[in-house]
């Protein structure tokens, strides 16, 4: 079963906890700014990594960086042990990196499906030989199968900028999930969402985690946080003031400053 | 199909074998392993409802109008005009990839007719290559020119990119101005009229006319042909969200390349075929007032939509002749006329299409001016 991406060369390292993407010493200042200072995180792979911090922590810097939207001025990604840093955002999605945005990203104007076939048809073939595929059966039935996964199969012509809000949250999940992404960062997956669909989301991530897929996770939900993330890390001001289980994290003064103040 | 996606996937498997699953239930790995394979129909892959219809029946427009001088008695003048319409057509088309599809401005487009216009008017006027060579070599240049615009200019955006390209349009006009010994300078260069094909001798305006509709025919074609491949989509994804579309693998770069080399293209075949109709070329044929009446036409008719260019290049040629009763305030009425469109329709005249489509098969219309 594969929908889910169920099988995963092992790596090479063999180790579970393995981190499949990494920063080491992560700067990113604009202008006078210091965005982040310094940051390590390991993602591990096969696991759920929580980022969380106070708003202006540098979550999505973070994930901009590490997805190569922004070249980090200075410090060091790495994909599976490759050096990755300052690569176009292109490239990382061929090494198996998909990711959402915290606002609605997606194609408003064009069709569910094929907002769903454009997240994957660059993930095979060569430029030239995209221009003579016109039939994309096995595409067309991924994307049916992982929209209906997500129940939003039904909507498949619909104009993307037609769905609602939590209806868009659910596809643009799903077009991430589209080329069998190693590594999903979802980028406040939950904000905005009601109830009844946070579930459902928890519910699809947690089945996605199951059949071997990492993720990193930025949340200001805590609950879902709690429920989950098997690590948190936190940021504050740019640099990371607290790692560790989600019980660990609840419970650290840090933290807690960081939020609530003292 | 199994190893389509790359680390094994054999989700082909799915398809259509779960349609009738509740839509939040949970995708249990066995469960789907027993379902037994199937392949989507592949009536699935059609566009929405009509796509071929409308097509054909586009298609049967066209040549029916192109054909008509053979069963209408029109003067020499309306040939002429029906040949230029072909052409404008053409160049339209291909802004409409640049502005519409890809999202891209470009003031450079009358310039990149230029070159094809140029390029045709050396190559058979002084080097006595056969027209047709002469107008795919057109192409090309105006392709490789387009490539080497593109590269520099196409790292900017919106307004900047409007200023670089409107640049290049200053830049043609100073070179085919200045280059005399290549171009006639401003004196211009006279070209055999007409074209030759062997034994043929297409002289008659109404000839010319047919051929220049067989070659929009096939160039919309080839457009057609890239549009409705994974490059079309890609183009529309970067018009409609350049980030996402960079995350999901698009690379950016490379297809607004494309699609603004493959706009010029065209647009230089259509301009080469503009200088045997006229028998002459020299800077004022294609000036910078053309660019702007490309663009006018490909937002008139409307952008990102194939039969959009279409309709405004027919619109903007056509329509100040007809305008031509009320004497020197045509360009007036014909201002006045283009705002109002804008105003009340400003998803362009395929709205007005559309409308008119979506009657004839009885369905719900939408709002015009939306």
């Amino acid at each position: 079963m594969s929908l889910l991406s169920a099988e995963r060369a092992p790596s090479a390292a063999g180790s579970p906890a393995e981190p499949v993407l990494r920063s080491e010493g992560l700067h990113m200042r604009f202008g006078g700014v210091v965005a982040l200072d310094g940051v390590d995180i390991d993602v591990p792979e096969g696991g759920i990594l929580g980022l969380i911090g106070p708003n202006g922590s540098g979550k999505s810097t973070w994930v901009n960086c590490a997805s190569g939207i922004l070249r980090p001025t200075s410090g060091r990604i790495t994909f599976h042990g490759r050096d990755v840093t300052g690569w176009a955002p292109h490239r990382m999605y061929r090494l198996g990196l998909g990711r959402t945005f915290q606002r609605l990203e997606n194609f408003p104007d064009m069709s569910l499906l094929d907002n769903m076939l454009l997240s994957v048809q660059e993930s095979q073939g060569s430029l030239a030989s995209r221009l003579f595929r016109h039939t994309e059966h096995a595409e067309r039935d991924r994307a049916l199968s992982l929209l209906e996964f997500m129940g939003i199969a039904a909507l498949k012509s619909e104009r993307a900028g037609s769905l609602s809000y939590g209806q868009q949250k659910l596809a643009d999940l799903a077009m991430a999930l589209m080329a069998n992404p190693k590594v999903v960062i979802l980028d406040e997956p939950m904000a905005g969402v009601n109830p009844a669909l946070i579930e459902q989301l928890v519910d699809r991530i947690t089945e996605l985690n199951a059949n071997g897929t990492t993720f990193l996770i930025i949340e200001h939900n805590l609950d879902v946080v709690m429920e989950l993330c098997g690590r948190l890390v936190v940021l504050d001001h740019g640099t990371k003031i607290a790692e560790g289980p989600p019980d660990e994290i609840q419970a650290n003064e840090d933290v807690l400053e960081a939020y609530f103040g003292r | 199909m199994r190893d389509a996606h790359g680390a094994g996937s054999d989700h082909g498997q799915l398809g259509d074998a779960v349609p009738d699953r509740a839509p939040a239930a949970p995708l249990a790995g066995s469960a789907l392993d027993a379902l037994p394979a199937s392949r989507s129909p592949r009536a699935r892959a059609a566009r929405p409802a009509g796509g071929w219809w409308k097509a054909t029946l586009g298609l049967a427009v066209f040549w029916l109008l192109a054909a008509s001088p053979a069963f209408l008695n029109v003067g020499s003048y309306w040939l002429y005009l029906a040949t230029l319409t072909l052409v404008y057509v053409l160049a339209a088309a291909g802004l409409n990839v640049i502005l519409g599809y890809a999202g891209q401005i470009s003031l450079a487009q009358g310039a990149f007719m230029g070159i094809g216009g140029y390029t045709v008017a050396i190559l058979v006027a002084q080097h006595g290559w056969p027209m047709l060579a002469a107008l795919a070599a057109g192409g090309f240049v105006g392709f490789g020119l387009g490539l080497l615009v593109g590269i520099p200019a196409l790292r900017m955006n919106t307004h900047y990119l409007a200023m670089m390209t409107l640049g290049v349009e200053v830049v043609y006009l100073a070179v085919v101005t200045n280059q005399g010994g290549l171009t006639g300078g401003a004196r211009g260069m006279s070209v055999p009229v007409g074209l030759r094909i062997g034994p043929l001798h297409l002289t008659s305006g109404f000839a010319y006319e047919l051929f220049v509709a067989v070659v929009v025919t096939l160039v919309l074609g080839g457009l057609v042909f890239i549009l409705r491949s994974p490059w079309g989509r890609a183009f529309k994804g970067i018009r409609e969200n350049e980030t996402r579309a960079a995350m999901l693998g698009v690379n950016i770069r490379a297809y607004k390349l494309m699609a603004f080399a493959i706009g010029c293209s065209v647009a230089a075949i259509g301009g080469g075929m503009i200088t045997p109709l006229l028998g002459f070329v020299d800077p004022d044929t294609f000036g910078l007032g053309l660019s702007f009446q490309l663009l006018l036409m490909v937002v008139v008719g409307g952008r990102g939509r194939f039969e959009g260019a279409i309709l405004g290049a027919l619109l903007v040629t056509l329509l100040p002749q007809f305008l031509q009763a009320t004497q020197n305030v045509y360009l007036l009425v014909f201002a006045a006329l283009t705002i109002l469109l804008l105003m009340y329709m400003p998803r362009g005249m395929v709205a007005l299409l559309d409308w008119l489509w979506l009657k004839i098969l009885r369905r719900p219309v939408p709002e015009l001016t939306k």
